[in-house]
């Protein structure tokens, strides 16, 4: 700038202004420079401390886990008291059929009502939303004795009232994000549709959905994985059973119950299930979410 | 360009670079008109390894307003964004060749983008006064950011960037407002009092009108033109009349080969409009394309 304006009446206030205010931005840069860095800083720190723990839980849980896991644990059921060895087949087959029998149930269900949400702005909609809202919050244990009332006290301990707690956990969740998906959908494209004559029905099914699958389907599994890994709504709706029970209307096992049950035994052989179990769960969960995102990526590339 | 132009007629005579301050309307109250104030030699910026634009040299002038035209994805904002480190915060973005300004080496990596920013700065396509900051916060904003406190320096700018962005008549006496409670035209107006208050030289404005109704375009336009004497203005426009009427000189960029922009014609407003040596550049300001 001197070399193009040195020559300039230095009366010119404006002149005068700019020399003062670049002045200004040159003296205190060190001091910002500084500021800045430290600021930097305390973020990466707060990052570290805030990673520290979840970290720390994985590794610690893979450390113990890991030395649980052999065949006989995938394949076996529940040993006897008192002999050693025994896995956790029947937990595994008790998980995967509540997880099942809940997703079939409350994703419809669910999904349904998300597009209702994301479409209506009526009074109704604000009460449904505020309620799931308030539902994703809800203590699980409250929900477990709500699933011990409703339906162990009518017809007794079973996979199936396991299922409907669970359930009962996710529905809101798969509301929410069915909600969060279908609302991301361009309202312009919904506008293009409905000046073609689409009726609302049509829109939804040929625009909106499709529109909307990939953030759907993370959404699901997201459900799915936080549904898994309840523990407070099987403890008091599906009982725990040593023996294998393919049967979902009779009291099962489940990955989380094993987990609860085992880890405060004084035998180390019962509380090393509990970690590979443990282990098991967040493989599971992991798995989950990985899948819900390749998933989603995979239907997006195809669209494009 | 969606619409049409009819053939364009020649603006009224304007003094070209060769030929600075011979017909120029006002006093010419700081630098020499016509100088270079900003050179650009060889300029290509990529994204990830992709050209966005190539290869393209020319001269901004002081006291001159250069105008970026072409169609869309010819890279003009891409190209303008460079001219003062905008990119920088994009990883995959990479600029080459030389951008100065004055003795400066803009892409130097001993030159700070923030002081560089102080002396070119712009103003974007849509209005974006800070929404929690009233008018007068609004306006220093960018002197607070670079630690000016005195008060009396911070009045004088405020006063002098609203009044040179045509605002200050009618926002004197709210200035404790919030600016959001402004017009989408006079908001975008506080946005070049912003930019203004900061004193820069050099002042780049991408497609500043694009989402203004027809009326405060043209206020918009008109201000641009007074401005020319406090602060040398690069803008990119879509919109060729509106380039004719602001613009001493314009570069006509066009998407080549292999998608990346290139500059097909630099020159005189007058010339370019009236007669280009470049036959894409009379197909282009004659509507026949783009």
């Amino acid at each position: 700038m001197a070399s193009a304006l040195a020559f300039d009446a230095p009366s010119d206030p404006m002149l005068e202004r700019r020399r003062l205010i670049h002045e200004a931005a040159r003296s205190s840069l060190r001091r910002r420079a500084l500021t800045s860095r430290v600021a930097v800083g305390v973020c990466w720190l707060c990052l570290g401390i805030a990673i520290v723990p979840l970290v720390a839980v994985v590794a610690y849980v893979v450390a113990k886990g890991l030395p649980a896991w052999s065949a006989d644990f995938f394949t076996h059921v529940t040993a006897p008291e008192g002999i050693p060895g025994g896995g956790v087949w029947n937990a595994i087959v008790g998980t995967a059929e509540i997880g099942l029998i809940s997703t079939a149930v409350t994703v419809p269900l669910g999904l349904s009502c998300g597009l209702f949400l994301a479409q209506s702005e009526g009074k109704v909609a604000a009460a449904v939303r505020f309620t799931a809202d308030v539902m994703t919050g809800v203590p699980s244990i409250t929900i477990g004795i709500f699933g011990y009332i409703a339906i162990v006290k009518n017809f007794g301990y079973s996979g199936l009232a396991g299922a409907f707690s669970i359930g009962i956990v996710m529905l809101p969740v798969v509301i929410r994000a069915g909600e969060t998906a279908f609302r991301s959908v361009p309202p312009s494209l919904q506008e293009a549709a409905l000046a073609l004559g689409a009726r609302n029905a049509v829109i939804a099914r040929r625009v909106v959905v499709p529109t909307a699958l990939p953030g759907v389907i993370t959404g699901v599994f997201l459900a799915v994985a936080r549904g898994l890994g309840e523990t407070a709504p099987l403890l008091l709706t599906i009982f725990g059973n040593q023996y294998m029970q393919w049967n979902p209307t009779k009291p099962m096992d489940a990955l989380p119950l094993v987990i609860f049950n085992n880890s405060s035994q004084p035998y180390a052989d019962l509380v090393q299930i509990a970690w590979g179990a443990a282990l098991l769960l967040l493989a599971v969960v992991l798995m989950l979410n990985i899948a819900g995102r390749v998933a989603a990526a995979v239907l997006r590339r195809e669209k494009r | 360009m969606i619409e049409p132009v009819p053939a364009p007629s020649p603006p009224p005579a304007r003094p070209g670079p060769e030929a600075p301050a011979v017909t120029a309307a006002k006093t010419v109250a700081r630098g020499p008109r016509g100088e270079p104030v900003m050179r650009l030699r060889q300029v290509s910026v990529s994204f990830s390894g992709r050209a966005a634009v190539r290869d393209v040299s020319f001269d901004v002038r002081t006291a001159q307003i250069t105008a970026l035209i072409g169609p869309s994805g010819s890279g003009k904002t891409t190209l303008l964004r460079a001219l003062n480190r905008m990119h920088d915060s994009e990883r995959s973005a990479s600029v080459t060749g030389t951008i100065t300004l004055g003795d400066l080496d803009v892409n130097a990596a001993s030159t700070d983008a923030t002081l560089l920013r102080t002396r070119v700065g712009m103003v974007f396509q849509r209005p974006n006064p800070f929404p929690t900051m009233s008018i007068y916060e609004n306006a220093v904003a960018g002197l607070r950011f670079n630690g000016v406190r005195k008060k009396s320096l911070l009045d004088e700018s405020a006063e002098s960037a609203l009044t040179a962005a045509a605002l200050w008549d009618s926002v004197r006496d709210r200035l404790k407002t919030r600016a959001s409670t402004l017009s989408g035209g006079e908001q975008q107006r506080l946005c070049i009092a912003r930019a203004l208050a900061v004193e820069p030289e050099v002042l780049l404005m991408d497609e500043p009108t694009s989402a203004l109704d027809p009326v405060a375009t043209k206020r918009i336009e008109e201000l641009v033109g007074e401005l020319k004497d406090r602060v040398t203005i690069v803008i990119v426009t879509h919109n060729m009349q509106q380039a004719m009427r602001v613009s001493d000189q314009c570069a006509f960029l066009l998407m080549g080969a292999d998608k990346a922009g290139e500059l097909v014609e630099f020159g005189p407003t007058a010339t370019l409009f009236s007669d280009p040596s470049d036959p894409r550049t009379l197909d282009y300001v004659n509507g026949r394309f783009g």
